[in-house]
């Protein structure tokens, strides 16, 4: 049981306990807490795979800015303080079975391939994975048109939340 | 020759190893003890800080402050944390207690976790990431989180809609923070802070001074403090998000927001004030930490002085003057600074040196001619004469021009 | 060691954990909480292929960048277009929102 393991086992038990808390949490605001831990157990999940960048934006994006924002639209759209009545529809027992069966199928069908039980290998010494992410996402031959794309998305998100959630008077 | 700080952690780590244990335990519990060295000296300095404000502030306006306790009043603090230690500790009713506990640790706890990241010294570092500066950031998230779990848990209006203010105040500045922490990155071709400590021969603010003046406006901002500090000012919204704290809660709170502005300001000086760089320091490395000190504390006294010399900024003047004014300008200040960075890729320094501060100094006066013909503009418009909004006819006209002629 | 089993199983999980509170709850925003955790699950599913089977292509990380972008353009517009139902119908409950004109 190295370290690694360790933290690995104790992140992960944090993280699906936080999720499943998310779903099941009566008081909406408390679902909103628990998602900022699922999120942060996730990030800590990046760092264990080396991805320092990614993990650094994971909180920078979903918890300071995803998980802000979910926080302050239950705010504002809270008829009364407390929630009362189900927070589950009725065939909430066919969507447990649906997940718990999408769950077992995922594991088997992964045991089965061949390449399921693989370790880590080691990072070769001058791999400097944020200069190689940087300069992939500007280069003309990796991946600058989907960087774009993905610019030109957020612009028309930007522009659409704003029109949408306008108060017309 | 090393500083005493590492001579210290080979002298424990002989010690323990010497005793039996493994050495990946021996590391981990070194780095506990580096933990706990560095959170103590940073909360040792938070109560300082309290003395140093109040006195500060009483120079300002040219009153003496307290000068009852201890000599020059220096047992102050130590008085205000015993009576916010013996507040009697209250739960508002209807609040929800686990949120309502948590909230004060977060702007706190955050604070501590930047001290992480800056370098003190060449040899005394708490964690070399190569990311630090987005680390910052993200830091700076948490804290906006813990704002938003105290308005929010406090179960009182006043207290949601502080908080509320303060989470848009402090998310609208965040992005020309973002921006205009990206031009030393750029400059020193790294997001490590002790790489941009390290390629800082000639410190930053020589090369970026707009970036430095956008960082600190931006920063003052995200503190919560004058002129920003509309969302916790007492005439404006009794308090904000932390109305319903009381005693040692609400000390957390307040220790929070001091300690929070010398940790920006420690940033700022090592991003744009050179960090620990100074004479003599590559003899003796515990220099470092004084004269990164120093620094910090100057740009503490502008803070301070920012503080109590400007008045207060509404709601709305705050977000038009991020989200209109500093937001482009620093737009326009990185694409300049990149494309400077690549055009003179090969030249001399100090070529580079001064094209970067020419660059900035252009944008700089843009910047105030275009403020200065906007002002201009604004003077006339409401000095105008206008129509007055009334609706005589003109045989009454007439009446009253015979009137007042007799 | 860790084994990429480990990884997969925890993203299978976290996935399912969100599907079910998709076609669970009832709260819209509830809802788009699911769906933030499905798109998470996606991006450990990705980061940890990345790592355990090509370290030195970075495609990986660049896709995963790709679906943050996406992620929180999505979670813009869908709480707007939550905020603008809460406006004209009083209830953001995904089972009272089932007329589209009275």
């Amino acid at each position: 049981m190295t370290p690694i393991t360790i933290v690995f086992l104790i992140t992960a038990i944090v993280t699906l306990g936080a999720a499943v808390m998310v779903v099941t949490a009566r008081n909406l605001v408390h679902a909103a807490l628990w998602l900022i831990l699922t999120l942060f157990g996730v990030a800590v999940f990046y760092v264990l795979l080396s991805a320092s960048f990614l993990a650094v934006v994971q909180v920078v994006i979903y918890i300071g800015a995803i998980a802000i924002l979910m926080i302050f639209a239950i705010m504002l759209t809270r008829r009364v303080m407390q929630d009362t009545g189900p927070t589950v529809n009725q065939g909430w027992w066919l969507a447990a079975l649906i997940s718990i069966a999408l769950f077992g199928g995922l594991s088997w069908m992964l045991s089965t391939w061949i390449g399921f039980d693989t370790n880590m290998p080691q990072l070769s010494q001058g791999a400097d994975s944020l200069q190689q992410l940087g300069q992939a996402l500007v280069s003309p031959n990796a991946y600058i048109l989907p960087f774009e794309l993905a610019s030109v998305l957020l612009l028309a998100a930007l522009i659409g939340a704003i029109m949408i959630a306008w108060e017309r008077k | 020759m090393g500083d005493p700080i590492t001579l210290i952690a080979e002298f424990i780590r002989g010690l323990l190893t010497g005793w039996g244990f493994s050495s990946g335990l021996v590391t981990l519990i070194l780095k506990f003890l580096g933990v706990g060295a560095v959170a103590s000296f940073v909360l040792v300095l938070d109560i300082l800080l309290v003395w140093v404000e109040r006195k500060i502030v009483a120079r300002f306006q040219d009153r003496l402050g307290p000068n009852r306790l201890g000599p020059f009043g220096l047992i102050q603090p130590i008085a205000d944390v015993i009576k916010l230690l013996i507040k009697e500790d209250i739960l508002p009713e209807g609040a929800d207690k686990v949120v309502y506990n948590l909230a004060p640790i977060f702007p706190l706890a955050t604070v501590l976790l930047l001290w992480a990241v800056i370098p003190m010294a060449p040899t005394i570092l708490g964690s070399d990431v190569n990311i630090g500066v987005l680390y910052i950031v993200a830091i700076g998230d948490l804290g906006t989180l813990g704002i938003i779990m105290a308005g929010w848990a406090s179960n009182n209006k006043y207290a949601l809609i502080g908080a509320f203010r303060t989470v848009a105040q402090m998310v609208s500045y965040e992005v020309p923070m973002v921006i205009a922490l990206l031009i030393p990155v750029i400059l020193a071709h790294s997001m490590g802070m002790q790489s941009i400590v390290d390629a800082q021969s000639v410190w930053f603010v020589v090369m970026a001074p707009l970036a430095a003046l956008i960082f600190l406006i931006t920063s003052i901002a995200e503190l919560g403090r004058a002129p920003f500090d509309l969302t916790e000012a007492e005439s404006e919204i009794v308090a904000g998000f932390h109305i319903e704290y009381t005693g040692m809660k609400f000390g957390l709170f307040y220790a929070g927001e001091l300690l929070h502005a010398l940790t920006v300001s420690a940033l700022m000086s090592t991003l744009f004030l050179g960090g620990w760089r100074g004479p003599f320091v590559e003899q003796a490395p515990i220099l470092g930490v004084v004269y990164l000190f120093i620094k910090a504390f100057f740009v503490y006294y502008v803070i301070m002085w920012v503080r109590y010399s400007f008045p207060r900024l509404r709601i709305d003047q705050m977000l038009n003057f991020c989200w209109k004014f500093l937001t482009p300008l620093a737009l326009v200040l990185l694409i300049v600074t990149a494309i400077l960075d690549k055009v003179l890729a090969g030249a001399a320094t100090s070529v580079y040196i001064l094209s970067n501060l020419g660059a900035n100094l252009v944008i700089a006066w843009v910047t105030v001619q275009i403020l200065v013909t906007y002002a201009k503009r604004e003077r006339q418009r409401v000095g105008q004469e206008r129509e007055i909004a009334s609706f005589r006819k003109p045989e009454v006209e007439e009446l009253i021009a015979q009137e007042v002629v007799k | 060691m860790i084994p990429l089993s480990y990884y997969l199983v925890f993203a299978a999980a976290l996935f399912c954990i969100g599907l079910y509170g998709v076609l669970a709850r009832k709260n819209a925003i509830a809802i788009l909480m699911g769906i933030e955790m499905m798109l998470n699950a996606v991006n450990v599913n990705l980061v940890a292929f990345w790592r355990y089977r090509t370290p030195d292509l970075i495609v990986g990380q660049a896709f995963a960048v790709m679906v943050f972008a996406v992620a929180a353009a999505e979670v813009a517009v869908g709480l707007a277009l939550i905020i603008s139902v809460y406006r004209s119908r009083h209830s953001i409950s995904a089972d009272e929102i089932d007329m589209l004109k009275w």
